[in-house]
């Protein structure tokens, strides 16, 4: 064990003299920035997406409304996340002749892509939400999106911060990828800090243990969130 | 006050109203009776248009409530409806039950006002002759603050000021039914429709929740009830329904359907029941 001495000796010098702490604190920032901001665009077009889906089919325009999801649904449940990044960064956007930056790039795929699965998730929510509920809201004189807004959606949020919660566990692992069309997250971090010398265990052995902490910080706070919001259910 | 013409509704091939023709007029207490599966539910039902009628018309006060332009919202806001369930709110208190939709119209109507006044305002500008403002004689606070002391003194109605801030899974059954009475009062709705109040309630609470629907009957209320309590229907009633099988097959006082029924079927059903 003598060799793995030598080695944490040089990990800790490229980590503090040749100011590799900056790099994995700007990677790790990256991915709890991709992680953090992914799930909020998901949160928002999935809820959208999830309301289309559960709207009455009335018309022509709900039900080709209801096609779109669906397609774009299986689209981004259909294919490897890596995929999605990488026809985005180098087809879909150069075509458009829109330039940004890889991070930016990152967080709007994650964002759809989570949008895909929250859409899921928050389907099933609303419709554990007791029907009653809508009649009610409705039969007051309240207009379909009002209800949805103001009693449904809050209910059905309630029922899958647990669901969620995984989803967002799921997206920090998830955004370990990104270093494919070149933003700097964690892995960039250590493969740096580990060609410096050409020695890589002890950089990813760090990583792992950085994932390892950043997963389970997240689950405490969706616990916490859980018992807050279970607390709020039997006030008096 | 309203008018029912021909109505049907069927669901896919299954026709569970077969052409109901029938007029409530203001004051009018109407039970609706009839065995499970008649059409009762869907004839209240189709009278806020909480479902949709496949045919017929429905009037309430001379508008045609069946008409795809007809607001439906503003029709819902006249007719107040209880339901077997309650269906309070689950996510707020009890006073924000009552209080939600009337705040909600209120504030809507106010930004209305204010969006009309902007349009006469940039008008003025460039003509000579003034259009004078809508008058807004309210604000948001007043908004809330009215809402929050009628719900209050609704509450106190029914001695139930105690649970202004408590949550809906936190009370009784016939406290439940009592609150979404008076939720759907705070609308001060010209109907009220109830489908089956006290069906859903332990015995012991079917009193008080009778109880309110009959003040509200005393007051003049005009009300339609669908309800297996023949006792009550009698007394409270000043005209009953019996349905059966999609029809109505009689419309009567309440003295002749109980004692005097002329149809058999409603023989059947009464002997059955009673
Ligand atoms: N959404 C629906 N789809 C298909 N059939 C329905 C639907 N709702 C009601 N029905 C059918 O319509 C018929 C009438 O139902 P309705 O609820 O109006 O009866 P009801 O007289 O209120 O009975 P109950 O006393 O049991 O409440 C029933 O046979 C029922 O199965
Ligand atoms: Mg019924």
């Amino acid at each position: 064990m003598g060799n793995f001495d030598k080695k944490l000796e040089r990990f800790w010098e490229v980590f503090i003299e040749h100011g590799g702490y900056v790099k994995v604190l700007t990677g790790l920032q990256n991915t709890v920035w991709i992680a953090v901001a992914g799930l909020a665009i998901g949160i928002l077009i999935g809820t959208l997406i999830a309301v289309v889906r559960v709207m009455p089919k009335t018309n022509r325009l709900t039900k080709s409304l209801e096609g779109l999801c669906v397609f774009y649904v299986g689209l981004f449940r259909g294919t490897p996340i890596v995929v999605q990044l990488l026809v985005a960064y180098y087809v879909a956007l150069p075509l458009m002749g829109i330039n940004i930056p890889a991070l930016q790039v990152c967080v709007i795929v994650f964002g759809l892509n989570s949008a895909a699965y929250v859409s899921e998730i928050m389907r099933s929510g609303i419709l554990s939400v007791d029907p009653g509920q809508m009649e009610a809201g409705r039969a007051l004189g309240l207009n379909y999106r009002v209800t949805m807004m103001k009693i449904v959606i809050p209910q059905a949020v309630k029922n899958i911060v647990p669901t969620l919660g995984n989803e967002f566990i799921s997206l920090i692992k998830e955004t370990s990828v990104v270093s494919f069309v070149g933003a700097a997250d964690l892995y960039v971090a250590f493969n740096y800090i580990g060609s410096n010398n050409y020695e890589f265990m002890v950089p990813y052995l760090v990583m792992a243990l950085i994932y390892i902490v950043l997963v389970a910080v997240a689950a405490l706070i969706v616990r916490q969130l859980e018992r807050s919001l279970r607390k709020s259910d039997r006030r008096h | 006050m309203i008018d029912v013409i021909n109505l049907r509704k069927a669901y896919g091939s299954t026709e569970v109203l077969k052409g109901i023709t029938t007029t409530i007029r203001q004051g009018e207490k109407i039970a609706i009776i009839g065995p499970s599966g008649s059409g009762k539910s869907t004839f209240l039902r189709c009278l806020n248009r909480m479902e949709e009628p496949t045919s017929g018309s429905i009037l309430f006060e001379g508008r045609d409530i069946t008409d795809r332009k007809a607001d439906i919202d503003e029709h819902r806001r006249q007719m107040g409806m209880v339901f077997q369930h309650f269906n309070l709110f689950n996510n707020k208190t009890v006073l924000e039950n009552i209080m939600l939709a009337p705040v909600y119209l209120g504030l809507r109507d106010l930004r209305r006002l204010k969006r009309r006044n902007r349009l006469v305002r940039l008008r003025n500008l460039f003509h000579g002759e003034k259009l004078p403002l809508h008058p807004i004689e309210t604000s948001k606070a007043r908004i809330r603050e009215e809402a929050r002391e009628n719900a209050l003194r609704l509450l106190k109605r029914i001695g139930l000021e105690d649970k202004a801030n408590a949550y809906p899974s936190t009370l009784s059954g016939g406290q439940k039914q009592r609150i979404a009475i008076v939720r759907a009062l705070a609308m001060n709705p010209k109907v009220m429709l109830f489908d089956e109040p006290t069906s859903a309630l332990d015995p012991e609470m079917v009193g008080e929740v009778l109880d309110l629907i009959r003040q509200l009957a005393d007051e003049g209320m005009t009300m339609v009830i669908v309800t297996h309590e023949m006792g009550f229907a009698r007394e409270v009633a000043t005209r009953v329904l019996f349905m059966d099988g999609g029809n109505i097959l009689e419309d009567d006082t309440p003295e002749r359907i109980f004692t005097n029924p002329r149809h058999p079927r409603t023989r059947e059903f009464l002997s059955k029941v009673l």
